[in-house]
């Protein structure tokens, strides 16, 4: 089997082996629940050893989409598959994160454990799809079967407004897919073609540019979130189990910054010059307005939801930046918040799970009864205010570079990020960790244990070597961000 | 072995330290831990004189070692490497010596605390990130360096982090310095797109040519070269305390007094001033800039000058001091005396750590106390403090004799200060001579705040050391029996609200402490120090008396040209250095004058009309009051940029999210469907299985509709 379609679909063979002794036994069965943990456990530790193995085969000198595949599907559609320099790491992303989030699952989840893990494994392979798929039609499909898992994880195991936040999330996305629905339908019927790598060849004119842009820009902004469409990211990190946080931010909004890249830059070029001015915009506004709510928060979850759009802000503008800094900043900031903003939500479930609640105030003097903790949540906070060292510099200063060549308006504004960052993180982390230890139902909180550490460790590893050896991605990238720039350049004519 | 091998050495010694003590210091003890952090600080300190000796005569060239690629993006290059010159020699010396004293002193002064190999580890860190930060060839580890050495300060004067004030500090020195960044990341991105380069060796080349070139930014059209110099003093403003970014640096005295003399003193606070001179192929051509540059530090030396003449805390007047002194050297760089500046950097990081480790000697003697109207007449308990707090308030205030208009100059003699500060007020009165405004403006604020200094310097250590007694050996034993307090509320009423004493470690240390300090529960006395922080004491006293008269040749004199080679650019019409001689007679004395004038009124306000500073500040004139409160800065900042982030962060929060995005959006919508769709259920059976529907029949309808379009 062609290894693309083996990464894609072994998450799903886990499920459908969940599903199975699920099937065989009761529900409340516990033994059956922790077959069902390393099942999944297993599963996706296998597609991340594939996914690295994808990496190691991927020729990065080619600018082109390799390990492709292509075959007759039904009713005379095809079945397209490949990857990229924009889009293999993206995978990787994924392939890395979810073993994280099974073993960060493992004792939080003790109800409908195998339909949990259901939902993830499928979620896996959907997600994985998205970032593979060479056809609008496999695009769309996996693109929106991707948030069924996702509204699952949050309306079933979530807090308790979950269908409040699930809700919203449903609405703001229905808005979007029905535009984009109704823009790949007249793509293929002006282009007679839904091959990704044709379309992006194909040149529509200006006037449909712009609205197929727009339509796009709906669905993706939706995604990322960009301001002023961003409203349901918090509630539904608030509301979700920490995995599900960790693949929402990880991984889910990730998908709108890959859609601007792979769809509005290449195939709407002109439409992306001329309403670049607007994504800088909104992007600025994003960057500041949602630094200063996120000072404001008392809820640690919403705090670093918060501070995620505001670092997306960062990614749109570095995307429609069209150099290569900006493009380079964008994926590998992308790239960085994955990592970064995962551990933070994971960092937020290790004191959920031991106290149950998320009240800022409630916490204070953790580092008292919790050094590697402590030491641990440092890094990810100086990686979320892009300390240089870590992965969070990297990208948020290239994308940054990138913003200057357009408008040093844009880059003053953005840079201002760089401050309120500063102000909200370190806040935070001085009233959840440092200080007295007050309130005496910390006074047992227990540290880290080595499932913990063990769930840590990689995102550890990864925060710092990206942040000191970038350049590692940046080799895989480059090819096919070079040629994007170069043909977005061409088509604008800049 | 090569110069190349040593630097490396140099380098990665205090990180390797800093990983062993930070993650395994649990496991392989205290004291192991300080021993690995301070052997290689001593043998980072020991190589870099070696390297240093080998520069200035031994005729090492300047060359740059490239480890391995950090960022490249197409023209956005830049290496991790080391570059060596002249300025990167100086630093090496300057950074290795007083870290490895610091280390060893913080074995006496941190020995009952609890924390030791955190503590060492962040020390050994810091050193990292600051030799880094000097060696870097391109903007990018420059910046690393610069951020690096931000974060350890961030944790070091949070290091007691049980303490809301240190915590309070700790945030605020990172976010005063985030904005100078913010300042100083747009200065690269402006040399980065003018020049298409990060590279300081192509770059500077390339200045020239782009003379009289203008840039668009920010809505205004500027001169090229003015503009980027200018973005990136913002950086260095906010990492050397400059006015304006000044309000983080006496606030980080919360920080154990190793680290304010480490890291707030003698070598981190300096970067900004290093930065400069760096960047001299720049600054050279920014005109308007230099006369910033030399505006800002004379405001900054004579501004802390006057705020440090009222405070009582030992270590905030030190810290003022430090701010001050800064500001000479700023305007030194600005009026284009880089060399003057450095060599003001490499005295005062020797004489500004000896009295901010003297200071914690004494601090250390009066069980942690810090307000100087609780001491006096310390000079018989603390001998040798008191001499070395000799040593360096002669160093600082700048006594010596001027050999010049006697014709003789070989009878030139004094302490470190001496050459340094008159070396940066004569070069400021030539460059007003020379037609530089402001360089006139720069001298007059220069022999003032000379005065100044005298007067606060010697108030220091006639307040301290002399005159009589201001603590019982009640106090004394009530603070070694309240060790695990934080404050002293006994002094609540009567202290000022920014006097923070250090605070202690918890009460079951109280065991320990004995043998440390020789104090049982028998009577409280002040008492010397240990050995190993006696011995950084004489070393920087050493340094003190004799790094101005051993290498004012190399620095500013003879032999400088030989000395800096290409490390420093200087356009030869403002050479200051040069014609050195011109200057009348007048111009010389005014600065040893204006010392032995502030010297005198220190001494007849604090020896023999001893009380009459309490009586004066007592007054409250507004003049006192105005300095005593640091010019309001503090209150101004809270009820300006702190107070609108807060009520912007909540207008946008619960005005804009809430009310407005939410409430025309998703709430409304849903308020309508909850009213419809009552009874949908749950939401596992209701908006998922709706959604899913809706989507079923978009890819359906998608289907069709591709059926339909080719099958056309």
């Amino acid at each position: 089997m062609p290894l693309l379609s083996l990464i894609t679909y072994a998450p799903l063979v886990g499920a459908l082996g969940i599903l199975a002794l699920r099937l065989g036994g009761r529900a409340d069965d516990a033994k059956s629940a922790e077959t069902a943990r390393w099942i999944a456990l297993v599963t996706t530790l296998a597609t991340f050893a594939l996914s690295v193995l994808l990496v190691a085969q991927y020729d990065s000198s080619n600018p082109g989409f390799q390990f492709v595949e292509e075959t007759a599907w039904f009713m005379g559609l095809s079945y397209r598959m490949g990857v990229d320099g924009i889009s293999i790491l993206f995978v990787l992303l994924t392939a890395f994160l979810m073993p994280l989030c099974i073993a960060a699952s493992w004792r939080s989840i003790d109800k409908r454990v195998h339909e949990y893990l259901i939902a993830f494994l499928v979620l896996e392979t959907l997600v994985i799809g998205v970032f593979c798929a060479l056809d609008l039609v496999l695009f769309y499909i996996f693109f929106e079967f991707g948030l069924v898992p996702m509204f699952l994880i949050i309306g079933i195991w979530g807090g308790a407004r979950r269908v409040y936040a699930a809700f919203k999330f449903f609405l703001y996305t229905l808005l979007g897919s029905v535009l984009m629905l109704a823009a790949i339908l007249f793509m293929i019927g002006v282009s007679g073609t839904s091959s990704i790598p044709a379309l992006m060849q194909y040149a529509f004119t200006p006037e449909a540019q712009t609205w197929l842009w727009l339509a796009f820009f709906a669905s993706f902004a939706v995604k990322m979130p960009m301001w002023p469409v961003h409203t349901w990211l918090p509630d539904a990190h608030v509301e979700a189990p920490t995995a599900g946080s960790v693949i929402l931010a990880g991984i889910l909004l990730k998908m709108g910054g890959y859609g601007f890249l792979r769809f509005s830059l290449p195939m709407f070029p002109q439409a992306s010059d001329l309403f670049t001015p607007l994504v800088l915009t909104l992007s600025v506004i994003a960057v500041i307005y949602t630094s200063l709510i996120a000072f404001r928060q008392t809820d640690v979850k919403k705090l670093i939801a918060y501070s995620s759009v505001a670092h997306m802000g960062l990614v749109t503008m570095g995307i429609f930046a069209g150099n290569a800094e900006g493009e380079q900043g964008a994926i590998f900031q992308m790239l960085s918040h994955g990592v970064i903003s995962g551990a933070l939500f994971l960092c937020v479930g290790v004191i959920y799970d031991r106290m149950h609640t998320r009240d800022i105030a409630f916490y204070g003097g953790l580092v008292k009864r919790m050094p590697f903790y402590a030491g641990v949540f440092m890094l990810f906070t100086m990686g979320n205010v892009g300390l240089p060292g870590t992965s969070g510099f990297v990208g948020e200063v290239l994308a940054m570079v990138g913003v200057y060549e357009v408008s040093t308006w844009a880059a003053i504004l953005a840079a201002s990020g760089v401050i309120l960052s500063a102000v909200y993180m370190l806040t935070l982390y001085r009233r959840v960790v440092f200080g007295e230890m007050t309130n005496p139902k910390l006074s047992a909180i227990e540290d880290l244990n080595w499932r913990e550490i063990a769930i840590f460790a990689p995102l550890v590893v990864a925060t710092l070597y990206m942040g000191v050896q970038p350049n590692s991605v940046f080799n895989v990238t480059q090819a096919s961000v070079d040629q994007l720039v170069q043909v977005y350049r061409a088509a604008i004519g800049g | 072995m090569n110069a190349e091998a040593l630097v490396t050495i140099i380098l990665f010694g205090p990180l390797i330290g800093a990983i062993t003590a930070g993650l395994f210091g649990k496991l392989i003890g205290d004291k192991p831990a300080m021993a690995v952090t301070t052997g290689f600080l001593f043998l980072s300190a020991v190589l870099s004189w070696v390297v240093f000796s080998q520069w200035t005569w031994g005729g090492l060239e300047p060359f740059t070692l490239t480890y391995a690629p950090f960022i490249h993006v197409g023209d956005f290059v830049s290496n991790w490497s080391f570059r060596l010159d002249a300025l990167s020699a100086v630093m090496l010396v300057v950074v290795t010596t007083v870290s490895s004293l610091v280390h060893l002193y913080s074995w006496g002064y941190m020995a009952e605390d609890p924390g030791k190999p955190r503590f060492f580890a962040y020390l050994s860190l810091f050193t990292f990130a600051m030799l880094a930060l000097i060696s870097a060839a391109d903007f990018m580890q420059l910046f690393f360096g610069w951020e690096g050495v931000g974060l350890a300060s961030y944790l070091l004067i949070g290091f007691w982090h049980h303490k809301d004030s240190a915590n309070a500090a700790s945030i605020k020195a990172f976010v005063v310095n985030r904005v100078g960044d913010f300042g100083f990341v747009l200065g690269i991105m402006t040399v980065f797109w003018a020049f298409g380069t990060i590279e300081f060796a192509k770059l500077f080349p390339l200045i020239q040519g782009a003379l009289g070139e203008g840039w668009d930014f920010a809505g205004g059209h500027f001169s090229l070269i003015d503009l980027a110099c200018a973005l990136l003093f913002i950086g260095a403003m906010g990492k050397s305390a400059q006015f304006f970014l000044h309000t983080w640096l006496p606030d980080a005295m919360e920080g154990p007094t190793p680290v304010s003399a480490l890291i707030h003193a003698a070598t981190m606070v300096t970067a900004g001033v290093y930065m400069v001179c760096l960047l001299s192929p720049m600054f050279e051509y920014a005109p308007v800039t230099k006369t910033i540059v030399t505006v800002i530090g004379a405001v900054t030396a004579l501004f802390a000058a006057t705020v440090g003449l009222t405070q009582n805390d030992i270590k905030r007047v030190i810290a003022y001091s430090t701010c001050s002194q800064l500001g000479y050297m700023f305007f030194a760089a600005g009026v284009g005396a880089y060399q003057a500046a450095m060599f003001h950097l490499f005295t005062h990081a020797f004489f500004k750590a000896l009295l901010f480790l003297g200071a914690g000697s004494v601090i250390h003697g009066m069980a942690h106390e810090q307000d100087m109207r609780r001491y006096g007449a310390l000079q018989k308990y603390l001998p040798i403090t008191a001499g070395v707090m000799m040593i360096g308030t002669i160093a600082i205030t700048g006594l010596g004799i001027p050999g010049v208009g006697l014709g003789m100059p070989a009878l030139e003699l004094g302490f470190a200060g001496f050459y340094s500060k008159d070396a940066i007020i004569h070069a400021a009165y030539e460059a007003g001579g020379g037609g530089n405004a402001v360089g006139y403006f720069a001298f007059f604020i220069g022999v003032l705040v000379a005065g100044l200094t005298a007067f606060y310097s010697w108030r220091l250590a006639f307040f301290t050391f002399n005159g009589h007694a201001r603590w019982t050996s009640e106090d004394l034993e009530h603070h070694w029996h309240n060790r695990d307090h934080h404050t002293h509320d006994d002094h609540a009423t009567d202290a000022q609200h920014e006097t923070h004493s250090e605070p202690l470690p918890d009460a079951h240390d109280q065991d320990h402490h004995g043998h440390g300090h020789g104090h049982g529960h028998g009577e409280h006395k002040p008492h010397e120090s240990p050995w190993t922080m006696r011995i950084p004491l004489l070393v920087l006293a050493a340094g003190a008396i004799f790094a101005g008269f051993v290498f004012h040749h190399e620095f500013i004199g003879s032999h400088a040209g030989d000395f800096w080679r290409d490390a420093i650019f200087n356009l030869p019409a403002e050479h200051a250095g040069e014609g050195g001689h011109h200057a009348p007679l007048w111009v010389y004395l005014a600065p040893l004058v204006a010392s032995v004038g502030g010297l005198l009124v220190a001494a007849y306000m604090y020896i023999w009309k001893e009380g009459l500073g309490a009586k004066l500040a007592a007054r409250e004139g507004i003049l006192y009051v105005f300095f005593y409160n640091k010019w309001f800065f503090d209150e101004l900042y809270q009820a300006t940029f702190v107070r609108a982030a807060k009520w912007l962060g909540d207008l946008f929060w619960k005005g804009g999210d809430q009310k407005i995005i939410d409430g025309l959006g998703p709430d409304g919508v849903s308020a309508l469907s909850v009213r419809v769709g009552k009874g949908a259920g749950r939401l596992q059976s209701g908006y998922v299985y709706h959604y899913a529907f809706v989507m079923l029949l978009g890819v359906a309808g998608l289907l069709t509709y591709a059926i339909w379009a080719w099958s056309a």
